[in-house]
């Protein structure tokens, strides 16, 4: 029997591996923390109520951006609302009624491709089909659809993979009790995914808010807050992106970049929170 | 002659090309409990799947011959798999409540059926709790998850949820195999008061449990039931050599 020459002991090994692995950790955690911190040391002092509830004066060089904020949430709004229910249904399709045919197989790689298409990709297809085919004009409305196809196959995905991972278990016992399928899906399993789901629903939101090239050219550039889905909309990420490349205010870019992490920061960790208690409450624990 | 609630007669069963059942005949006398024995693999948790027709999901499953329930074929076109499944209740191997509200996981059956009536709910899901010996127990968490629950307390409350829809018939799955043996000891107990009341099968591994709950029982080897009958008599005088074999651990 030929043996190998150790060259370290297990015992070190594992604790290079140690060091290296929290090292490596540590490192991912302090990049993060130094790039929200850039953003919030040069954004914050902009702050002001002013800032956050003003409108813009001129281009946006002063005054705030309270338009944006508003827009920022609509456009959001109208991509959840159209992409949560259709990707979500898709998922409960895929998981429990599709089985696995060639076209399932087909609709699962379309929906893995979308999810990787670069989003200036979307913006081009929005301006293309929403803007001029269907004569929705630079809109919110427009906005937002380009923003709900963007987010629908994250939110599928994510709902498809948590919806698989409900224990077979569950769906038998309701079964035999007499559940009709449906009653099973609805009563038992998507209850049960729902955590899952809403981290599906967060992530293909955070897309969305935070989406640049796919509105640049479907929502427009308005600086006035949008009345309704007709209007021309200017969402935070195409302000600061306005702002900086053609060098309107760099500080007041920094203040919207601040603006967008916080909403951003706000919502994944109140989401969080909820879902952590849903599960504690759901799981007993 | 007893009282029969389910026939099985010429019973042969399919997965694809696999011939699981053969030629099962079996007569389920009413409000007893019966015991279905046997090495694994040899059936017995087909056999009991196919009485309330759980095998259906699965696509390559397939039934020849007779289920009878009180004389109607399960199996007919015109029977309705829901109503069915509210006539037999399955408990299952290992105890799979709901992650809801212990209330919710005993209601479930109920509200599925349409029943929605506040009061009526409260008093079903406290006399199935109490039928199942566990109220005493939760009584005062009724709101907690039932995730909560020891592996013993969740078996409990999957038979409580079972019961709560009334059915006539219980199907139990090796219910104490993943419990300690004081949680064996009460699902036992409690198998002994539901028999007044209902029909009970069960799939075990534990001779001595079959000897100490059941009343009848069936010895199933290779997809086929060698020996069957009265509890006492095949255990103390049974007729078949692979029977002996069996119960007195020299195979499976």
């Amino acid at each position: 029997m030929i043996s190998m020459p150790r060259i370290i002991s297990p015992h070190h090994a594992q604790k290079i591996m140690n060091v290296v692995l929290w090292g490596v950790g540590l490192l991912a955690i302090v990049i993060l923390i130094i790039i929200i911190g850039y953003i919030l040391w040069n954004g914050l002092p902009q702050f002001s109520l002013e800032f956050i509830f003003g409108n813009p004066v001129g281009s946006g060089e002063s005054g705030g951006i309270w338009p944006m904020i508003v827009s920022t949430f609509y456009v959001t709004f109208i991509a959840l609302i159209v992409a949560t229910p259709l990707g979500v249904l898709a998922a409960i399709w895929l998981a429990e009624y599709a089985g696995e045919s060639i076209l399932v197989k087909a609709i699962r790689f379309a929906a893995e491709t979308l999810a990787s298409i670069p989003s200036i990709v979307f913006g081009l297809f929005g301006l293309t089909f929403f803007v001029v085919f269907l004569q929705m004009g630079f809109s919110v409305l427009s906005g937002g659809l380009t923003l709900a196809l963007m987010a629908i196959p994250t939110i599928l995905r994510t709902a498809e993979v948590s919806i698989e991972a409900v224990p077979q278990s569950y769906k038998e016992g309701s079964l035999a009790l007499g559940a009709s399928k449906w009653q099973t899906i609805y009563r038992v399993v998507i209850p049960a995914a729902i955590p899952g789901i809403t981290t599906g629903i967060i992530l293909g939101m955070a897309r969305a808010i935070e989406e640049t090239a796919a509105i640049l050219y479907t929502v427009g550039a308005a600086l006035a807050i949008p009345m309704s889905i007709w209007d021309p909309a200017r969402p935070l990420p195409l302000h600061l992106y306005i702002l900086a490349t053609e060098g309107v205010s760099l500080p007041n870019a920094y203040g919207t970049a601040a603006v967008l992490v916080l909403i951003i920061l706000i919502i994944t960790i109140s989401t969080n929170y909820l879902v952590e208690k849903y599960t504690k409450k759901m799981m007993g624990r | 002659m007893e009282n029969i609630i389910i026939e099985v007669k010429e019973l042969n069963t399919y997965f694809d090309e696999s011939h699981i059942l053969k030629d099962v005949y079996l007569d389920i006398p009413r409000n007893a409990v019966t015991s279905l024995i046997g090495p694994s693999g040899c059936g017995k948790s087909t056999f009991l799947r196919t009485l309330n027709r759980m095998n259906d999901v699965i696509p390559t499953f397939k039934k020849e011959g007779t289920i009878l329930l009180d004389g109607k074929e399960i199996y007919d076109p015109d029977v309705d798999v829901v109503d069915l499944r509210k006539r037999v209740g399955m408990v299952f191997q290992k105890p799979n409540p709901f992650p809801k509200s212990i209330f919710e996981n005993v209601a479930y059956g109920l509200r599925v059926h349409g029943n929605n009536d506040k009061k009526d709910l409260e008093r079903r899901v406290e006399a199935s709790l109490k039928e199942a010996a566990l109220w005493d127990e939760v009584k005062d968490k009724l709101d907690d998850s039932a995730m909560g629950l020891s592996g013993g307390q969740q078996q409990r409350l999957c038979i409580a949820r079972t019961i709560a829809v009334e059915p006539e018939v219980i199907l139990m799955d090796e219910p104490c195999s993943a419990l300690d043996p004081i949680s064996t000891t009460k699902i036992e107990d409690l198998i002994h008061k539901l028999k007044n009341e209902f029909t009970i099968i069960i799939v075990t591994h534990n001779m001595q449990q079959a000897t100490r709950v059941s009343k009848y029982t069936a010895f199933f080897l290779h997809g086929e039931i060698v020996e069957k009958g009265l509890t006492d008599k095949i255990f103390i005088e049974p007729e078949d050599k692979r029977t002996e074999d069996y119960i007195t651990g020299r195979f499976g």
